[in-house]
């Protein structure tokens, strides 16, 4: 249970970082909290790890009126605790309250677990669900990365070797809109068995417009169901959620592993569904009323 | 140009003592603590994140000694649960108000979580405003990342409470 042996850097600059990633097998070291796992039980053994904590301004989160943009090096308890962001797009907040516990999240970040593209993080369902994108950086320049380009399979990305996921970006909550965010575990702080995310967002006239969800350990890579027609049209505190659930278990693709078989997680699709889209059509409804 | 090695010498404050170290870039906090530095308050469990037997604070923070390396720390400051407990004036030592209250309300029994317990719970009630009153729910998620499978959580719990109210009274 001790990494393999390697070579470490820690540079002062991204382009330093860079630099040394382009060297053959050199890995990014963020907050490390999925990475030192897998280098303690020796799933990976890259030659270099790149530190890149020592690297400053990655650390900012940056809220405009229309997106929240994270930082690679923002810790998961400096977004759950930033009111700013969660005031632009509330789905942060509800989901990262339920990434692992206070001592990881005092050390993960948000961009490197949506790096890290595993498929029951929280965070890569969030990105999906709010149309989100990363950038990227690399010797040649950096660019924006919408998350169906980004994420390709579990644990595994579009960018390329030597790269850099210099931030995530996640657009603002729609006007007349609600979210919220559940998960079912089989203990407070665990990888979810399942969970859900979901956003409603209502007419002028107080009718569910639409209606997008997004599920936590459930398939390959991160997806968003459009689960509108199910409802289209109801009166917000009137709606058929539990249709919205029913249709949600046809739409998800999700696998047996020994936490839980496919069919009880499509169970649970269709629990959390019925019981976020309440809340989040509740909360969509007030926000309409201040707006 | 930036430096790549597989050895480093680092220097860092724990318990508010300079320490340097020579370590092998791969070496893991938790064991340098306690192979380079003595330091063999700090329990290994599962040493992938899972158990929280090794939780120390780092900057402020509790954190996860198995998950990070431990060239990470030089020149940060690292509190280990040796460093709980404060000096008196007559040569002897002061418990902290989270090992009070473990004593107090039997909250270990075999010992061996209990550094990571104490470290979680003090970094969390020292970060806390504690004159607000301290939910149930905060509690289970203050010590919901640490296992102990000996006493269960109950007087662990209680403990929680009872040195929130000792650290209350001592403002």
């Amino acid at each position: 249970m001790k990494p393999a042996p390697f070579r470490y850097a820690d540079p002062s600059t991204l382009g330093e970082a860079l630099a040394v990633l382009s060297d053959e097998g050199a890995k990014v070291l963020a907050g490390g909290q999925s990475l030192l796992p897998l280098l303690s039980m020796r799933l990976a053994a890259p030659a270099t790890l790149v530190d890149i904590n020592r690297i400053p301004d990655l650390d900012a989160v940056e809220v405009t009126d229309d997106a929240v943009t994270v930082g690679a090096l923002v810790r998961h308890d400096a977004l759950l605790r930033h009111g700013g962001a969660a005031a632009v797009q509330p789905l942060l907040g509800r989901a990262t309250a339920n990434v692992a516990h206070p001592a990881i999240r005092n050390r993960g970040t948000t961009v490197g677990s949506i790096a890290h593209a595993d498929p029951s993080g929280e965070m890569t369902s969030v990105l999906a669900l709010t149309d989100g994108s990363v950038t990227v950086a690399t010797t040649a320049g950096s660019e924006v990365v919408g998350w169906r380009d980004f994420f390709v399979g579990p644990l595994e990305t579009s960018i390329p070797a030597g790269a850099v996921v210099t931030a995530a970006t996640f657009p603002a909550l729609p006007p007349r809109s609600g979210t919220a965010f559940a998960e079912v575990a089989r203990r407070k702080g665990d990888y979810a068995v399942c969970g859900a995310g979901v956003v409603v967002t209502l007419s002028e006239d107080r009718r569910v417009e639409r209606v997008l969800a997004s599920y936590v350990s459930v398939g390959l890579t991160p997806e968003v169901h459009d689960l509108t027609e199910a409802v289209a049209g109801s009166p917000a505190e009137k709606a058929d959620w539990a249709a919205a659930g029913a249709l949600a278990r046809t739409l998800v693709d999700p696998d047996t592993d020994i936490h839980a078989s496919a069919d009880y997680r499509r169970l649970l699709v269709g629990v959390l569904t019925e019981r976020t889209l309440a809340d989040a059509a509740a909360e969509a409804g007030a926000r309409a009323a201040r707006e | 140009m930036t430096s790549i090695d597989s050895e480093r010498t680092i220097t860092v404050t724990v318990n508010g003592v300079p320490r340097e170290a020579t370590v092998p870039v791969r070496r893991l906090l938790s064991d340098a603590l306690r192979h380079d530095l003595g330091l063999t308050g700090t329990h290994v469990g599962c040493e992938h994140g899972v158990c929280g037997a090794c939780t120390v604070v780092v900057d402020g923070a509790a954190v996860r000694s198995c998950l990070m390396l431990a060239v990470q720390v030089d020149g940060a400051e690292v509190r280990t649960v040796e460093g709980l407990a404060r000096e008196d004036h007559q040569g002897g030592q002061v418990l902290h108000p989270v090992q009070e209250a473990f004593r107090e309300c039997h909250a270990l029994q075999c010992g061996f979580c209990t550094p990571g317990f104490l470290m979680t719970i003090a970094a969390g009630l020292e970060g806390r405003d504690n004159s607000a009153e301290l939910t149930e729910e905060e509690v289970d998620d203050m010590v919901g990342g640490n296992l102990c499978r000996c006493t269960g959580y109950a007087n662990i719990k209680k403990a929680v409470h009872h040195a929130a109210a000792a650290m209350k009274d001592g403002a």
